[in-house]
């Protein structure tokens, strides 16, 4: 898992089935100083996140563990809000 | 499985459910030094009760970790990372 900060939203009319009812959003992966790590990625949001929260998220196949049905083309899902670092 | 240093812990109120109660901490890679070796990420700590400062042995393989949370392999639990020791030494070479 790491941290995150939603950037902005993803719009796509067409997709692959299962992706249809997911909401996507642009996050930019931190470090724990809260630093850009890496390249902005496209993640399907289960907390109702927003523009500007500092997230956690899950990669890889575990991302589609989070979503229902988990049969979801994702790789990457934000499954928090971080009210605090304590770094 | 890496070795790690924790940095500190994570709080968030508002999470996927399958996170209710379980510790998140900040944890970055080191060598057996303790030098830092890569970017930290984040690991849920369920059983070794680990602290800030403490060089623990994170495993990052989401089989393994529903095998030690007790759910089937082909289960539902989206944690990636999780760490499974404390570590008291660590040689090289």
């Amino acid at each position: 898992m790491y941290l995150g900060k939603v950037v902005g939203t993803v719009v796509a009319q067409t997709k692959c089935e299962g992706l249809g009812a997911q909401k996507l959003l642009l996050v930019q992966p931190l470090d724990h100083r809260r630093e850009p790590a890496g390249g902005l990625e496209v993640a399907v949001d289960t907390v109702r996140a927003g523009r500007g929260d500092l997230v956690f998220l899950v990669g890889s196949r575990e991302a589609a563990l989070a979503l229902e049905p988990s049969f979801v083309p994702v790789d990457a899902a934000i499954v928090g809000i971080v009210d605090s670092v304590g770094v | 499985m890496l070795l790690c240093k924790v940095l500190g812990p994570v709080v968030a109120t508002e999470k996927h459910p399958a996170f209710a109660r379980l510790k998140l901490l900040v944890v970055q890679p080191v060598d057996e030094k303790g030098v830092p070796a890569g970017s930290s990420f984040l690991a849920v700590d369920r059983a070794v009760q680990a602290g800030e400062g403490d060089t623990v042995l994170v495993l990052r393989e989401g089989t393994g970790i529903r095998q030690l949370f007790g759910i089937p392999p082909a289960g539902k639990l989206p944690i990636r990372s999780c760490i499974v020791g404390i570590v008291d030494a660590a040689e090289a070479g």
